[in-house]
């Protein structure tokens, strides 16, 4: 028995989430008594693992895997697995890292639990926590199989620092044909996204309109946090896809949130559920959000958001 | 083309989320059931492709008779056939085992699963499918076009889209983007009439083990009494942000 951890990387460095996976693979060794192995993709800072507790640091160093594909990285995790002997795979809980739990399950015949918020209540049987209904309830779910693999859902386990002096091996794939091509990847420049993000600004219906959204991306800016909306505003088209937050949408982990004229529909509220503070300004003190926020200002956000940032800037 | 489009029954948006015999079941009284959101995206895209293109369009559910009212309503909106695999679902790995099995006994060009139920989120039965299948997969999928063998798929990744081809067969895990919300069919009387002449099948399920299962669900702790601060008191939200929540 052991613990694999992917680590996901972009731009020969590591995402914050992938030293969380570390930090939870670590814990997780220690309870089982077993060693833990991290898998690295092309990527030279393994350094930086050791601060994370890995006891090995597997590369795969390989230009087949310059670009993502979730077939060519699934099959060679699962030769690591083979070879490592592994019993559990700890993934984030990142786009990509999803994409992987499911293929990789599909292709070693087992399952996949994402969205764990802890380590496992007990291990034998082997017991996670995890959220369901969309942040609305947590279930306690018994994983039956030899293999078990674990999405950690982001923000929730933190990085516990742990110094181990990991040795460096590095691992040949055999490798299986794909024919599928990344063409083009459309990547929004300088903008945080709301999966990395320790700290989201998101707007509703309340701005009145898509024109007004520069105060809300100032204040982001300010606060370095990414910028999100509610469904209405998505669906009318006033922001992108991309930055609704909901039951239907993205689901927001961060430390931080804060709805701005958002009045905190319990399908918004179940997206936003796990993120650790909710700040919400809105002029109606009768909205939802108030029952939902740790804190809240009842104003005019055209009035409360410019005095926050002035406030916010002269710190 | 052959299409399946894989649908999961799952409580309606606005649903209160309650539990029963001692907090190991989900309490469905009460409870109104939809059509997966991230599923119906990806049916109307498949009833598109069907009138543009031409094809068949088939939706499998994997589920207890309660379930047929889901599948008739797939059939209003513009599906040809549906399937119930009769029994009831526990978890993604059998549930993604009883439809590969009835994948072996059909081919089908295009697999599209929602890219997770929004009940238990976990996002698995495509990648399960595309793993048992060995078909290509794309996830978060926001847009998708086929000619002839050759597919083109847009992937919404973190910060971005990701574009790219492959080859049919594919496995797709949609969602919102795949098609506007305002693009969803809402059944008009004759889709609805047309439904009841539609085939039905059950088929007889595998009975497949699971390999996960809820031993007891929570609900999250009652939150504290909001903290107001005054719109002239600003100071104050910072000075809890930066000194109470350290969050700052």
């Amino acid at each position: 028995m052991a613990v694999l951890v992917y680590l996901e990387s972009e731009d020969n460095k590591f995402k914050k989430t992938a030293y969380e996976a570390l930090s939870y693979g670590k814990a997780l060794a220690d309870k089982m008594n077993v060693k833990v192995s991290g898998v690295v993709f092309n990527c030279t800072d393994s350094d930086s693992l050791k601060k994370y507790g890995a006891d090995k640091i597997i590369t795969i160093n390989d230009t087949d895997f310059e670009e993502f594909s979730s077939k060519k990285y699934s099959h060679a995790l699962s030769q690591v697995i083979k070879s490592e002997n592994s019993s559990d795979v700890i993934l984030s809980s990142s786009a990509n890292s999803k994409f992987i739990g499911a293929h990789l399950s599909g292709i070693m015949d087992t399952s996949f639990v994402s969205n764990v918020i802890d380590l496992p209540e007990s291990i034998n049987p082997f017991v996670v926590k995890r959220t369901c209904f969309t942040n609305k309830a947590f279930s306690s779910t018994e994983m039956i199989s030899d293999l078990r693999i674990i999405g950690v859902s982001s923000n929730s386990f933190g990085l516990i620092e742990n110094m181990n002096d990991a040795s460096v091996e590095t691992f040949n794939v055999e490798k299986v044909e794909s024919n599928q091509r990344i063409l083009k990847i459309e990547k929004e420049t300088g903008s945080v996204t709301i999966a990395d993000a320790d700290v989201v600004v998101s707007a509703g219906r309340g701005l009145k309109g898509p024109e007004n959204w520069e105060m809300i991306e100032t204040l982001a800016d300010t606060l370095g946090a990414a910028t999100a909306c509610s469904k209405p505003v998505s669906d009318m088209g006033w922001r992108p896809h991309s930055e609704h937050v909901g039951q239907t949408g993205k689901p927001v982990s961060s430390n931080l949130y804060i709805a701005i004229g958002i009045s905190g529909a319990i399908q918004h509220l179940a997206g936003i559920n796990s993120s650790k503070v909710k700040v919400v300004i809105n002029n109606d003190p009768e909205a939802p959000f108030f029952k939902a926020a740790d804190y809240g200002v009842v104003g005019d956000a055209f009035e409360v958001v410019p005095t926050l940032i002035e406030k916010l800037k002269a710190r | 083309m052959n299409i399946l489009v894989c649908i999961s029954n799952v409580p309606d948006t606005t649903s209160k989320i309650n539990f029963v015999e001692n907090d190991s079941k989900f309490d469905s009284n009460g409870v109104q059931y939809i059509i997966n959101p991230n599923d119906e995206f990806g049916l109307t895209k498949a009833v598109w492709m069907k009138e543009s293109n031409g094809a068949n369009v088939t939706v499998l559910t994997v589920g207890e008779l309660s379930a047929e009212t889901i599948l008739r309503k797939c059939l209003a909106i513009g599906a040809d056939k549906a399937i119930r695999i009769d029994c009831e679902a526990s978890d993604a790995y059998s549930v993604a085992r009883e439809i590969e099995a009835h994948c072996q006994t059909i081919n089908y060009d295009l697999i599209i699963c929602g890219r997770e139920s929004i009940d238990y989120n976990g996002g698995l039965v495509p990648g399960l499918l595309a793993g048992f299948l060995d078909y290509n997969f794309v996830t978060n999928c926001v847009s998708l076009e086929i000619n002839n063998t050759n597919a083109t798929c847009a992937r919404e990744i973190s910060g971005g889209t990701e574009i790219s081809e492959c080859e049919i067969p594919l496995v797709i895990g949609s969602q919102k983007g795949l098609v506007e919300e305002s693009d969803l069919i809402i059944p008009n009387m004759r889709g609805i009439m047309m439904a009841r002449q539609k085939p039905l099948e059950v088929v007889q399920a595998k009975n497949i083990n699971a390999k996960i299962k809820d031993k007891k669900f929570h609900k999250p702790e009652a939150k504290s009494e909001v903290k107001l601060v005054k719109p002239d008191e600003l100071d104050k939200l910072i000075d809890y942000l930066e000194n109470e929540a350290k969050v700052i």
